[in-house]
Parts: structure tokens; sequence; C-alpha cells
């Protein structure tokens, strides 16, 4: 037993400072932005600290803690951590204080936008620890409202709109889902006597093949919105380009893979023949996603909105490795998380400091500013390289993996996947030379270049690029196990493609 | 030899109690016109605290019926007039301040506020439909004069519509207590439910008396298709009023559904059942999506409180201990947040001609930080966002009715929930997001403010541990034959 409650502490560490920004009204906008820091500089020490206790080499949950908290609901404070979750709360420690840091110009409601930053962080990290349905649940469901508010308050023009497309779609997505996991935990109230939504219980369930498809649907549409796949997307490219930095940023790099991550931690634990059973259709919409998002992205004219789309296309590829099913993708996906956070994230915040010189989203405008801003363009070609797939730089490794996993399983649709990452190159590259690159536009000579607080915030985000890229080993090697047992767990349940044997399939199928 | 008949007053003590200190406040603005009215708020305020403790003092009772089965000491009624005592303690203050601030006093305020809530006491002790009628009626006239109270154009038009209304709704409550008495040969609700388990003769008469009776229920209750008086009379009544009688009349009627449901027509629930399911689906589905064409922050959180009567139907298709508690934290959890909603809309509102179309409130958190922080909160309860005790009670709620097998139902609700997310956080955009308009009007004066932020605190911690309450519900849901 562990002395040391890590994961109950990382997600309360950035709540510590809520009180005193969202009460003390006097507070100066500097030490609200100094509260918000010290705050999410904290948790990140904590997560180092969770990922120091974490043993590696094992499969199954660790470190869990669990606490009755409203036993006449069933409701539990269940939270534990395994392979896939680690990284995910390590990455979203580690972009926070980055996009805190990122978001220091702004000037309006400085108090309200910490303390709103700050229970935003709290509430992902809840959602990628929690082993009780219900908990996760209400995490999940509370990072709509701080969103909604940073995207609605701080955002630009078309702000409003965007917050409430967001807010709109996610409730949509989460309406099945609290409607499935109100179902399931019936279930659980009818077959062992006690309601509870605890996730290591409801996985034993006996549940026929008609209740196990329909609750898959209905868990998968609730993560598919927030992902998210094809065609439920059309709220992010809104979001994240009307979003200040700090809502692209955090909307990028953490808040969409808690989609993904619900479909690793429950679609395919709790149903793993409906996993089986839609696996294919959902790689088919998964590489429809890529391919889909790499296309328009190449058509627009707006850098914000082409990384968002990028998003949709990268996005794509991670449900793809999910449902794969082969412990490479799964490796692949997981880490392709990661990725995606660090280099999307780089992407939008290395685009926010552009934008704050310019003012201006639409490439036309742009031109040249290589010759004015060496560094930030640099800096803006290492996220760019790493987002293409560049070897030796870490979406690399997780692009390859997802790909090599999914080509034993299906070529065709491995093929058509890999055309979408060399779209990602051609869309990107082409921006870049158009916005970077060619006569310089007189009205921008004047562009200063990165200073030295800006370079900071972006030289973390590289290192850990290139450390992943070079060396991916301790993230592999702590996540692989995890991987491995659930492709075997599936596996029971036959090979993808073929169909079901190992279980009664005498419900109907929806 | 005769025994005379038991007359155990104790037993509705805090009836008696609501209807002496009206009685008391009555006589007292006869002869003191027009003068002070804080006197009043505190006699009134003293006889609702009075009440409550006598309705702790009989929360250890065994539960029975008394006056010859006319109430039942119970602790269901218990926490009805707690809650009751709660609401109306609010709306006492409330209404204090509405009046005191123009100096346009009008001290039948507080004899009216006693009366209707007087007849709500009555209403969730009732064991028997002739008291349930009478219970209605008392505290349906109570409050059609009082929406009627400040004599503007407005509000007597509303509460004429209410009166109109409200009387037709009487006489298909009066029409389902004559047919259950056909039924069954009584109106006891214990008797009821006795005579008609086993029967089979009799049964369409009784289910047509029940359906009558919800009938007459539902138009208290303002659910679909009975609600088409509800937004004219929020709107138009004095938002103090409104604040009162959304959340008081509510519980009220609820806890009378309660026992004519589960009670007296206990044995026919599964016929009942689906009717109730249909009502609370399109109650909360219509009541949702005509909230999103409102333009005025009254009339919204009136079609809001239809979507919410919807909700809490929802958990009638389950007619168990979790059942009953599922509605009866529904209940609290949204009589917290519509009495804080109206109470702050009544002070941004600015005087008695009330100001409350949506420009009141662009960039209000702006000008009025703590208000606009109050009303977010209440806000969000009601769209059941987490952590506010809006969004434990859907849980509750949602998972009473999929135990009952209504899943349907749930997924039907759930998706309503989408639409108010869009109804009710579109005012906190406005407040939050959007440049003011025009004077502020709004008033700041820090004591209400402070009386609202306990609504507020009592959402967020009801929404964090919802756990304090629910098992002393689950205690209360226990209905005796």
């Amino acid at each position: 037993m562990d002395a040391m409650p890590w994961l109950t502490l990382v997600i309360v560490v950035p709540l510590v400072g809520l009180p005193v920004l969202a009460l003390w009204r006097p507070i100066t906008d500097d030490a609200a932005r100094w509260v918000g820091m010290a705050a999410t500089l904290t948790t990140f020490v904590v997560s180092i600290g969770m990922l120091a206790a974490f043993e590696t080499g094992q499969a199954g949950l660790q470190m869990v803690s669990k606490h009755a908290w409203v036993e006449s609901v069933g409701l539990s404070w269940f939270v534990g951590v395994d392979g896939f979750s680690i990284w995910l709360v390590v990455v979203t420690t580690f972009m926070f204080p980055i996009a805190i840091a990122a978001s220091w110009k702004v000037e309006h409601q400085v108090r309200r936008f910490m303390a709103m930053s700050l229970f935003l962080e709290s509430v992902i990290i809840g959602a990628f620890l929690s082993l009780d349905l219900l908990l996760f649940f209400l995490f999940f469901e509370a990072l709509l409202f701080p969103t909604y508010y940073i995207i609605g308050v701080w955002g630009s023009k078309r702000r409003i709109y965007a917050a409430t497309k967001f807010l709109l779609y996610t409730m949509f997505g989460s309406a099945f889902l609290l409607v499935g996991i109100i179902y399931l935990s019936v279930q659980a109230g009818n077959q062992l006597g006690s309601i509870t939504f605890d996730l290591t219980v409801l996985e034993r369930l006996q549940l026929s093949a008609g209740q196990g498809r329909w609750l898959f649907l209905a868990f998968f549409i609730g993560f598919a919105v927030k992902v998210p796949v094809w065609p439920l997307h059309t709220w992010l490219p809104d979001a994240h380009t009307e979003a200040p930095t700090m809502g692209s940023v955090v909307l990028a790099a953490i808040l969409l893979k808690t989609g993904p991550y619900g479909m690793l931690r429950f679609n395919l634990d709790l149903f793993p023949e409906a996993s089986r059973y839609f696996g294919d259709s959902i790689m088919v919409l998964a590489v429809i996603g890529i391919i889909y998002g790499a296309i328009v992205a190449m058509m627009q004219t707006d850098i914000k909105r082409l990384i968002a789309y990028s998003s949709v296309s990268h996005m794509g590829l991670i449900v793809l490795g999910i449902f794969a099913f082969s412990a490479e993708s799964m490796d692949g996906a997981v880490i392709q998380m990661v990725n995606h956070g660090l280099s999307t994230g780089m992407l939008f915040l290395v685009f926010g400091m552009l934008y704050e010189r310019t003012h201006t989203r639409e490439i036309a405008e742009l031109g040249g500013i290589v010759q004015v801003t060496p560094w930030l363009a640099g800096a803006y070609v290492v996220a760019m390289l790493s987002s293409i797939g560049l070897p030796g730089l870490n979406n690399f490794v997780g692009e390859f993996l997802v790909l090599l996993g999914t080509f034993s399983i299906d070529r065709a649709l491995a093929s058509i996947a890999i055309v979408g990452v060399i779209l990602s190159a051609v869309y990107m590259l082409w921006s870049y030379q158009r916005a970077f690159q060619g006569p310089l536009e007189p009205r921008w000579s004047s562009l200063r270049d990165l200073s030295w607080r800006e370079g900071a915030l972006v030289a973390p985000i590289v290192v850990a690029m290139l450390w992943i890229g070079l060396h991916p080993a301790p993230v592999l090697e702590r996540l692989r196990p995890t991987a491995e047992q659930v492709v075997v767990r599936l596996d029971r349940f036959g090979p993808a493609g073929i169909g079901v044997e190992a279980s009664d399939t005498t419900g109907e199928a929806p | 030899m005769i025994d005379p008949p038991r007359v155990e007053l104790w037993a509705i003590l805090p009836v008696l109690i609501l209807f002496g200190g009206a009685l008391v406040s009555l006589l007292g603005a006869a002869f003191a016109r027009r003068s002070e009215q804080a006197p009043f708020a505190l006699f009134t305020l003293a006889a609702i605290a009075a009440a409550a403790a006598s309705a702790l003092w009989l929360w250890d009772r065994e539960p029975t019926t008394v006056l010859q089965g006319m109430a039942s000491v119970d602790r269901l009624a218990v926490v009805g007039t707690l809650v009751l005592c709660g609401i109306g303690a609010y709306g006492t203050y409330l209404g204090f301040h509405y009046f005191e601030r123009d100096e346009h006093r009008r001290n039948e305020l507080y004899a009216l506020l006693l009366f209707a809530l007087g007849g709500m006491a009555l209403l969730v002790a009732a064991a028997d439909l002739i008291v349930v009628f009478l219970a209605v009626e008392v505290l349906s006239l109570a409050l059609y004069v009082l929406t009627a109270l400040t004599f503007r154009r407005g509000p007597t038009e509303a509460a004429m519509k209410y009166f109109l209304l409200g009387a037709f709704a009487s006489a298909f409550l009066l029409y389902g207590v004559a047919m259950s008495y056909g039924a069954a040969g009584t109106t006891s609700i214990q008797g009821l439910a006795r005579a008609l388990v086993g029967t089979t003769g009799n049964q369409a008469l009784a289910l047509v008396g029940a359906l009558l009776l919800v009938v007459g229920l539902g138009f208290k209750l303002s659910l679909v298709p009975f609600h088409m008086w509800t937004p004219d009379v929020y709107q138009g009544a004095p938002s103090p009023v409104t604040a009162f009688m959304s959340a008081a009349t509510k519980v009220a009627v609820f806890v009378a559904m309660m026992r004519v449901l589960f009670v007296a027509f206990g044995p026919l629930q599964w016929d009942l059942a689906p009717a109730v399911a249909v009502l609370s689906a399109v109650s909360m589905v219509i009541g949702s999506v005509l909230a999103i064409a409102q333009r005025d922050v009254k009339r919204m959180l009136a079609y809001s409180s239809v979507s919410q009567a919807g909700f809490t139907l929802a958990a009638f298709v389950s007619p168990n201990r979790a059942g009953i508690a599922a509605a009866l934290f529904y209940l609290i959890a949204y009589s917290a947040a519509v009495i804080g909603a109206f109470g702050v809309v009544m002070l941004i509102s600015g005087g008695i001609q009330e100001q409350t179309g949506f420009d009141r409130f662009r960039g209000l958190a702006r000008r009025r930080p703590v208000l606009a922080g109050l009303l977010t909160i209440f806000l969000l309860s009601l769209a059941g966002i987490p952590p506010t005790a809006g969004f434990a009670a859907k849980v509750l709620v949602f998972g009473a009715a999929v135990n009952a097998g209504y899943w349907p139902l749930v997924l039907i609700g759930a998706l309503a929930t989408v639409v108010g997310a869009f109804f009710y956080l579109r005012v906190v955009a406005m407040m939050t997001m959007q440049e003011p308009q025009g004077d502020d009007i709004s008033d700041a004066s820090p004591l209400p403010q402070l009386v609202l932020a306990v609504p507020a605190v009592s959402v967020v911690v009801l929404g964090i541990v919802p756990g304090v309450i629910v098992p002393l519900l689950q205690e209360a849901g226990v209905l005796t034959w």
C-alpha cells in the first residue's frame, strides 16, 4: 500500500489555488497569474512523483484507491492508473503550465481566466484517472463549462457561436453516455444486488450480445463526439479556431484525448464482444476521418482552421489504432495521443505567438515572415515536422506503430491511412510555404522575433518531442503491458473481421 | 355508548400554526394600514419557523393517519413541510425586499403567503382525496391574489388567466375524486388502495378517476399539455411571488401526487406508469424546446419549469423508495435553484415595472459580478451540469426510471437536457461574454445578495455531497398503506 495518495493529490492540487482566485477579488492580475502558474507547476511536480511511483512492467491498475462517496447512489471515489492513463496525465500536467504562461498577456478578467483554467486541469486529470463510471462522467461533464467559458469569454469574434456549438455537440454525446452508464449500473443492481459504478465490477457483468452492442453504441457516441470521429467533427474547427491560445492548446492537446481514452478504458473493457463486432465499421470511419480531415485541411485559408482539421485527421489515426486490436497499434494509439498533444499543442502555441503580433489568421495575408522572425518560424517548423511524422521526432513513432499494427490486420485500410499521412505533409508544408516564405509583406517588416520568455515556453515541448522521437522506450515499456493485456482479452472474442465466436450471439444485432 | 371522535390536532400543528399566523397577519394588516411592513415580515418568518419546528417534532412519530383518516403523520409530510417552510421563508424575504424597495407596501402579501403555505402544508399531509382538493383550493386562491398583488395590468391579466384555468383544473380534480369514490366507495387514500387491491370489476372507473386526478394536479404542476397558463403567470406575477409559487406549488403538489399515484392507485401502477411516462416525456421536450424561443428571462424560466416538472415526473414511473427519494431530491435541488434564479432576476430587473428582457442581462458580469455569478450557479444547476445539485438530481431520477425499465424515457430526458443546456447557458453567455447595454438599473443592496448566496452554496454542496440528504429522503420515501 503506497503511503502517498498520488492520484488524489494530482487531481486536487490544481484546485488549491481556486478559492483564492474565485473569492479574493482584490487580487492583482499579476498575482492571479502567478497563482495559476504555481498551482499548475506544483501539479506537474506531483505528477512526476506519480510517474516515479508507477511500477513499470505491470499491466493492471496501480495506486488504486477507493472510498465510498455517495453510498446511497453507488458513487465512489475510485481512482487508479495504468499504462494508458499515466502518460495522458503527465502530458496534461506538462502542457498546462505552458498554456498558462502562453496566456500571460490575457488582460481581461485574469482572475477568472486562471480560476477556470485550474478547474479545467483538475477535472481533466480526474477524467483520466477515474475508475468509477459515474465519477468519470462527473468529470467528463464538468469539463464542459470551463471550456465553454474560456472559449466564449476570451475567444475571438465568433466565440459565442463556437462555444455553444462545442457545448451542444458534447452534451449530445454525453446524453447517450449517461443513459448507458445508468443502464449498466442498474444491470449491476439486478445481477449483484447493489447498484455500483465500479468499472472492475461492471466489466464482469453478464450482458447479452444485444445489450452489449447497444451499450457499446451509447458509450461510443459519447466519446466519438469528443474525439471527434467523422462525421461528428464539425464542432472542432469552430471551437479550435475561435478559442484563445490557451483554449486551443488545451482543447487540442488534452481535451480531445478524453474521447479515445474513454474508448480504450470503457468501450473495450466493458463490451469486448461488441468492440469486436463494431471494430471494422469504426476503422472505416476512422480512415474516412483521416483522409477527409487531410483534404479539408488542404483547402483552408485560415491557419488555425488548418491545424484544427489536421487534428481531425490525426485523431482518426488514433481511433484506427485503437480499433485495429493489435498490441502495436494500440501502443501506437496511446503514444500518438501524447504526441498529438505535444505537436498540435505546440502548433497552436507558436501560431498564437504569431497571432499576438499580426492579428490575422489568414494565410494569404502573411508571407515571407521567416525573414524577420527566423526563430518563430523555426519553432513552427519543428512543430510542423513533428506533426507530419518526421523520423526522429515523436509522431513518427506513434504513426509507425499504428500503421504497422493496422497493416497486419487490414492492409487496405492501412494503405489508405498512409495516404492520409502523406497528405499531412502536403498541407502542412504548403501552408508553411505560403505563410512564412516567399516575398516579405512590407507591413510585417517590423515583426518581433521570439522573446526569451516565448522561447523558454517552446523549448520543453521540443525536448519532449525529441525524447519520444529518439528514445521512446521509457514511454513504451510502461504502456505496452497494459495494451497487451487488453488485446489478449479482446482476442478471446474472435479476431477482428471474422465475427464472433467465443460469445453467445443470440441477441439481436442493432 | 358512542366514542367521541378523536381530534388529534397535534398532528397538523404546522398547518394550524401557518393558518393561525395568516389570520393574525390579516387582522394586523387591517388595523395597521400602509405602515411599516418589517414587523409583518418578521412575524411571518417567525410563524414559518414555528411551523418548521413543529414539523421536525413530528419526525419520530409512528406513521399513522389522524382526524378520521384525513391527514397523515409520516416522514414524507415532515420533509415536505420543511422544504415548503424554507421556500416560504425565501418568498417572504424576497417579497419584503421587493415592496419595501419601492415603498409600495402591501401587507396582505404576508397573510396570503401564509395561507398559501398552510394549504401546501396541508396538501403534503393529505390522506384523503377531499383534503387534497381542499388544500389545492386554499393554496390556489391565495396564489391567484398574490399574482395580481401589484395592481398593474400585466399581473392582473395573468391572475385572471390563472384563475380561469385553475378553476377548470379544479373541476377535473373534483371529477376525479367523484370517479374514484364511485370506483371504490371511499375517498380515503389508503381506503382506495385497499379497495382496489385484487378487484377486477371497477378498474376502469378507478383508472378514469386516477387519470382525471393526474390532469387536475398536472395543471398545478404545469405539465404539458396543461401548461398554457404558466408563461403568462410566471412573467406577470411579481418576481418574489413567481419564485415562491414555482418552487412551493411543485413541491406540495408532487408530494400529493406521490400519495395519489403510489398509494391510492398503487394497485393500478402498471396501467398508470405509461401515462405518467408520456406526460413526463412531452413536458421535458416541449418545455425545453419552447424555452429556446423566449426573449424574456422570466418567460424562459417559466418554460424551463415546465420541463423541470417533466424531469421530476420521470421519477414517478418507479413506485418505490428510490423513486420517491429521487423525486424529492430533484424537487429540493430545483427549488433552491429556481428561487435563487427568480430572486436574482428580481434584483436585476429594477423596480416594480420589471424589465426582464434579455437586454438587461447583457454584460451583467461586468457590472454586477456577484449577481451574475449567483445566477450562473443557479442556471448551471437547472441545466444539470456538475458539480451542482441539478446534476446529482438528474442522475438519481434517471437511475430510478431506468430501474423501472423506462430507459427510452431517460434517453429522451437526457436529450432534453442538451436542449436545456442551450437556453440556460445562453443567458450565462449573455452575462459573461457580451458587452453591457443601456443603463444599469439593477439593485445592488448587499443583504439580498447575501441571502441568495445561501441557496447557491447549498446547490453546490448538494451537488458534491448529495449523500448528506439522500438517506433522509429515502427514509421519507416509505409510504404506509
